[in-house]
């Protein structure tokens, strides 16, 4: 039996500011990761990689990330990528200056 | 201060117009990412988690106001308003955008400061002794031999392909204030049989993952071989050094693979080439770079202010006692200013705060400034009688706090709150651990004691030599914090031991709690401080506090 897929996003940094970012379903960037596309086939998955890494003036260092999917969209599987949401915990700074109150 | 030559202004401005070149082409497609990776490290420039980051090289660690406040000129107006001071003595700015950057270093070399050679395989940012030129316990100041290191090895063209990247630590001090033995090369400037100075050289140390204590590959080498030799070691090391894996491509493996005695004589063989080809010009320089080092005027001058101000305010006092240190000149105290706030991120400081430095630096401290690997500010030469005023103005902007050498004076790296390599974050345990002592207003009782804190196994928060070294994992999706005890950053350099499992980020800061009284309860008398009575007693009181304490099911409960 295959294992299971875990559900994933695209994801990786914005060439001129560096932030993250997350591929939607309409191939637009995000930085908001519940609007993110959430991928549950891998090999739809590999294809929206390619096409992500296939737009080197848009995205640095894309790659796939492990979500869970929710009420609210798509939760972060590991803490690395819930810090990548949120931004740094010492300031306000980052994503959380847009989005004042988020939560991690 | 040494200042540049028309040609380091030159060398500079040359490749910032490289750089910025190389960034349009970047932005207008020309350049992949992976094309434009190695040249954007070249000059500094890493992509973080959240944004792109610029290591700014602060040679040796010294400044002056008028450098210091550039530096917050860069953080206001093209960051946001702060920048992070690390164990390298390199600052760190946190959220340029690309297109920026090349303006960047532009207004860097408007005060002589770069980026280069602060990430890559080469030879980085030449460290030392942060109380360099000022310390009465010093031999010489290590700053010159520093100065003509870093010229020697900027864009060498022989280490610009180095296995790894490598790291060389100058102290002129017997109390080694540098961590000389945890560099590729550690340099000890020490007495000379004829009276004269001559370079301890120390090989393979090194922290990261496979942590390693630096050896004397020679004892007393002459200055006038120095550059020379260290030539010959990195060229040794060039051809020998384990590029096939990068975890074991750094010398200390090197050094640990073929043993030092053969490096050696490798050194040895390949030195008798190097030290043909150096006419002497290098000596020449040398001597020109050490005028440009001389002592300030120093003035002499009544200091019964300060012993008034000292005997009136407790808060003075307290601080004076932990913050000052030692001065070759009568009359003066080098002043550490502390950017450990309880409760603040290790090592940042305001625009502001660097404003105001600048100032104190430029009234107060004939234009010197120094940072530190432990990542504090020094203001080396500062006369006592100035020492209530220079107090008053950084008490009044956060800069006041009395706790250098103290539990909440740690070291901690950017960690996984900002560093892409981290595999739990440092900053929040730093700020747990300062803010729960100072509650507890032990601090002073506790004394002289070291925490320093890695987010991850490259040790950058030099965890290894902490009297309590903490290093933050990633154990099955969960930040998890191992301990070691007993580290030792000084002359006798020692690395910490694990004290067993690691803890839970709620655990973390009970379980240094539990580490400290432990200490408290067990040593022979407040003279003997922590290490010492870690040294004495061992490992066992330790552990048995941490592992089986009677409070243990409350803890788990907790949990
Ligand atoms: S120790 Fe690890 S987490 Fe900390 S700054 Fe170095 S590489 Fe990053």
């Amino acid at each position: 039996m295959p294992r299971a897929f875990t559900p994933k996003v695209v994801t990786g940094n914005a060439l001129l500011e560096g932030d993250v970012i997350y591929l939607t379903e309409t191939g637009d960037w995000t930085r908001d990761l519940a609007e993110a596309e959430v991928l549950s086939d891998e090999a739809d998955a590999q294809l929206r990689l390619l096409d992500a890494q296939s737009r080197p003036g848009e995205i640095v260092g894309a790659y796939l990330a492990d979500v869970t999917p929710g009420p609210r969209g798509p939760e972060p599987a590991h803490f690395r990528e819930a810090f990548r949401r949120k931004g740094p915990s010492n300031y306000a700074h980052g994503k959380q200056e847009h989005r004042p109150g988020a939560e991690l | 201060m040494y200042r540049y030559t028309d040609f380091d202004a030159g060398f500079v401005a040359e490749r910032n117009r490289q750089f910025r070149a190389q960034v349009a082409r970047r932005i207008d497609g020309s350049l992949t990412e992976d094309e434009f990776k190695p040249l954007r490290l070249m000059n500094g420039l890493y992509l973080q988690l959240h944004a792109y980051m610029l290591r700014v090289a602060i040679p040796y660690g010294t400044l002056d106001s008028r450098q210091m406040r550039q530096l917050a000129q860069i953080a206001e107006r093209w960051d946001k308003g702060y920048g992070h001071f690390t164990t390298r003595q390199n600052i760190q700015f946190n959220w340029p955008v690309l297109g920026d950057v090349p303006d960047i270093l532009d207004a860097l070399a408007e005060v002589e400061m770069h980026a280069i050679q602060t990430s890559g395989n080469t030879i980085r940012n030449v460290t030392a002794d942060h109380f360099a030129g000022a310390a009465a316990d010093e031999v010489a100041d290590p700053r010159p031999v520093a100065e003509l290191i870093r010229q020697w090895s900027t864009d060498h063209p022989e280490f610009q392909f180095l296995p790894r990247k490598f790291k060389i630590a100058v102290t002129g001090s017997p109390a080694d204030r540098a961590v000389t033995a945890a560099h590729d090369i550690g340099l000890r400037i020490v007495r000379a049989a004829d009276g004269g100075i001559a370079y301890q050289v120390l090989v393979g140390g090194g922290l990261g993952r496979t942590p390693m204590i630096g050896k004397v590959l020679h004892d007393a080498l002459p200055e006038a071989d120095l550059l020379p030799y260290l030539e010959a070691i990195v060229s040794v090391w060039n051809l020998l050094g384990r590029r096939d894996n990068k975890y074991k491509a750094r010398i200390k493996i090197t050094v640990h693979e073929h043993g030092i005695d053969e490096i050696r004589r490798l050194v040895e063989a390949r030195f008798a080439e190097t030290r043909a080809a150096f006419s002497g010009i290098d000596q020449v320089m040398l001597a020109g770079i050490r005028a440009a080092f001389a002592p300030p005027a120093f003035r002499d001058a009544p200091v019964d202010a300060y012993h008034a101000a000292r005997d009136a305010d407790p808060v003075f006092r307290a601080w004076t006692d932990s913050n000052l240190a030692a001065h070759r000149a009568e009359g003066y105290a080098i002043v550490q200013v502390s950017l450990k706030a309880h409760g603040a991120t290790p090592g940042d400081a305001s625009a502001l705060q660097m404003r105001v430095l600048a100032d104190v630096a430029e009234r107060y401290g004939h234009d010197e400034l120094r940072i530190s690997h432990e990542q504090n500010v020094v203001l080396p030469h500062v006369h006592l009688s100035d020492l209530p005023a220079l107090h008053a103005i950084l008490r009044a902007h956060g800069l006041g706090t009395a706790n250098i050498g103290k539990v909440s004076d740690i070291i901690a790296c950017p960690g996984m709150d900002y560093c892409a390599l981290a595999t739990a974050r440092s900053i929040p345990v730093a700020q747990e651990i300062a803010l729960r002592f100072d509650a507890l207003k032990i601090e002073h009782q506790v004394g002289d004691l070291k925490i320093k804190i890695s987010g991850c196994i490259n040790a950058c928060g030099h965890h290894h030599v902490g009297h309590i070294g903490i290093l933050g994992l990633d154990r099955a999706g969960v930040e998890n914090y191992q301990i070691t005890l007993g580290g030792d950053q000084g002359p006798d350099a020692a690395l910490g031991q694990r004290t067993g499992p690691g803890f839970s980020a709620d655990e973390i800061v009970p379980a240094v709690e539990r580490i400290v009284e432990t200490y408290l309860a067990e040593r022979a008398g407040a003279e003997e401080d922590f290490l010492a009575t870690f040294r004495r007693i061992g490992m066992a009181p330790f552990k048995a506090a941490l592992y089986d304490a009677p409070d243990k099911e409350a803890r788990a409960d907790a949990a």
